[in-house]
């Protein structure tokens, strides 16, 4: 892959997601039009408050739900392709050091004592982090064996601890009013996202973000391994550090407003892999643009196919899986 | 100015609970060639991974120009000696371009990416292995051969005066390990200090200034190839006869006798 023709492929996938995004705002049981909707942001942009209803429509709850279904898809995406790259392995997904699984255990802890949204959200995103943070103490305090190894193991079992601990919860929940909202948590959705949670998560992602653009070409050489990586001059091991910091604060604070879904961290590299190959510099763009397109698209068809919302979770694997499919059939590039 | 040489000073090495090799001593300089011979698993490869720093030294030490090798930076050390390992890990479809382009980040700063006199000394390299067609080429789908020599060049873009090659002519075909073989003194022309393994002890009559023998984690002979590696010293290492005769041009090979 050439310079000149992934810069093409990514721009193409920007218009992707614009032309996604745009489809995913006109749609809905209210109607709204372009030109208006030009009117309501040029209002919004100069501090006026909404007045009309179609203003509040956009403003108040398509519109954000719009913005988190980009923002949460290309987190996702992005922690997808740092993971698999770190772990050497197209298989990863960033639940894989158990950010997931911890997350949604904050999460139904908060539910079960009935605590308020932001709670339950400031538990997922703790526990999330806490999680990770203990899969890596336990890492680092194995010797003598291949770090990476470690480390998946110690997401399986911390993972596995982790998910006894919520079908604990879900037994003694109370079935009429707790568990639906556990179930529906864990499945993921944005059905309940305003724009202030888009205020507080967007930059806890970008605090993630940044370094992994700055390290981009590092993060190439660590997926070599760790003896070669070492012996072209890095310090594999705090480099590790930074990166999974970094994918796991991205993933826990998106997680903590939308639920586990799961697929797109998974799915999304690879296909964006298949695109524009695996040098990460175009391929964290590439691959976030997709997931944004991807997650949003989804988001619509999971408020638009059925009179009550479909989880997220359930659709990203339904669409996503048999597309997968298809691309491994037609596929010239495997499981590379 | 400090001679960038690397020394292994009683070097003992392995892991904790295993113990591969001791008393290692081994010095190598610029302009100089050492071939490291030696039956399979007797600690070749370890002894290398503790001399790049890769695993610590179970006793004695490594100084790397002078300066001990455990205190020096990762990049530091990556600007001094470069490593040919015998598998290359690449488990994602990267370029050839982009794999020896790897060589040459311990040149930049942590944020920075490739530059242009990178691509051309990345490419250049490519060229002098005679592989410049390869260069966009997905290195998952290079024959084995073919990846060692993209390895090679990538040392080769690393610019360090010293370069460890652990069996760097394993997996080549004939001609091709001719050719690196021929690379590797062409470098010590220019003034590189290069410690490779093999195991054929032509290739040690070919390239290097200097063998050392290894059996079981001991070093058991170095010097001069012509009066290290006798008829004798291959029987006790590898328990095979062999002849050694110098052909009419002057080049020592060694025969095995069936």
């Amino acid at each position: 892959m050439n310079d000149d023709r992934s810069r093409w492929l990514i721009l193409a996938l920007a218009l992707l997601t614009v032309a996604a995004a745009l489809i995913a705002v006109k749609t809905g049981a209210y109607p709204l039009t372009l030109e208006g909707m030009g009117r309501t942001i040029a209002r919004w942009w100069v501090g006026l408050k909404p007045e009309s209803f179609e203003e509040r429509v956009l403003l108040n709850i398509r519109g954000p739900r719009v913005v988190a279904g980009l923002a949460v898809g290309a987190t996702l995406a992005a922690a997808g392709v740092v993971y698999q790259g770190l772990f050497r392995n197209p298989l990863v997904s960033p639940d894989v050091l158990g950010v997931s699984a911890g997350a949604g255990l904050g999460a139904v802890i908060g539910i079960f004592f009935s605590l308020p949204l932001v709670a339950i959200q400031l538990l997922a995103f703790a526990v999330g982090l806490a999680t990770v943070g203990l899969v890596y103490v336990v890492a680092v305090t194995v010797r003598g064996r291949d770090p990476t190894l470690v480390l998946v193991l110690g997401g399986v079992v911390v993972g596995a601890l982790a998910g006894a601990a919520i079908s604990l919860l879900k037994i003694l929940a109370d079935p009429y009013d707790q568990l639906p909202a556990i179930t529906f948590w864990l499945l993921g959705s944005l059905a309940s996202i305003r724009g202030n949670d888009i205020a507080t998560v967007v930059p806890v992602v970008l605090i993630g973000l940044v370094p992994l653009v700055l390290l981009r070409w590092r993060i190439n050489v660590l997926s070599l391994g760790d003896d070669e990586a070492k012996t072209l001059g890095l310090d594999a091991g705090r480099l590790r550090f930074i990166v999974i910091a970094a994918a796991t604060l991205m993933t826990a604070s998106v997680v903590a407003i939308a639920g586990v879904i799961g697929w797109v961290g998974l799915v999304i590299p690879h296909i964006a892999r298949m695109l524009i190959g695996p040098n990460f510099s175009r391929l964290l763009p590439a691959a976030m643009l997709l997931g944004a397109s991807y997650l949003v698209l989804v988001d619509t068809l999971a408020r638009s196919i059925g009179r009550i919302e479909v989880p997220l979770g359930i659709l990203t694997a339904v669409v996503g899986a048999p597309f997968f499919l298809w691309l491994l059939w037609r596929g010239r590039h495997g499981w590379s | 100015m400090v001679v960038m040489q690397i020394e292994a000073i009683d070097l003992a090495f392995g892991y904790p609970e295993r113990a591969v090799g001791r008393n290692a001593k081994l010095a190598i300089g610029p302009g100089e060639v050492l071939c490291l011979l030696g039956p399979n698993g007797c600690g070749k490869t370890t002894l290398f991974r503790t001399m790049l720093g890769l695993l610590p030294p179970q006793g004695g030490r490594v100084l790397l120009g002078g300066d001990a090798l455990d205190g020096l930076p990762r990049g530091e050390i990556a600007r001094r000696i470069a490593y040919v390992p015998q598998a290359q890990g690449a488990v994602f479809p990267y370029t050839a371009l982009d794999i020896v382009l790897m060589g040459r980040i311990a040149h930049r700063g942590v944020f920075a990416g490739p530059t242009r006199d990178d691509r051309r000394i990345a490419s250049d390299a490519l060229g002098e292995l005679g592989i410049a067609d390869l260069a966009l080429r997905d290195v998952t789908r290079l024959s084995g051969g073919q990846r060692q020599l993209v390895v090679v060049a990538r040392a080769i873009a690393q610019g360090a005066p010293l370069i460890v090659m652990d069996e760097p002519t394993a997996s080549l075909d004939f001609g091709n390990q001719v050719m690196v073989l021929t690379e590797i003194r062409r470098l010590a022309r220019r003034g590189a200090g290069i410690v490779l393994s093999t195991h054929d002890p032509d290739h040690a009559f070919a390239v290097a200034d200097r063998v050392a023998v290894m059996k079981d984690g001991v070093i058991v002979g170095e010097g001069a190839p012509k009066t290290v590696l006798t008829p004798d010293l291959m029987r006790s290492v590898y328990g095979v006869e062999v002849s050694i005769e110098q052909l009419m041009d002057g080049q020592t090979v060694v025969a095995p006798r069936y």
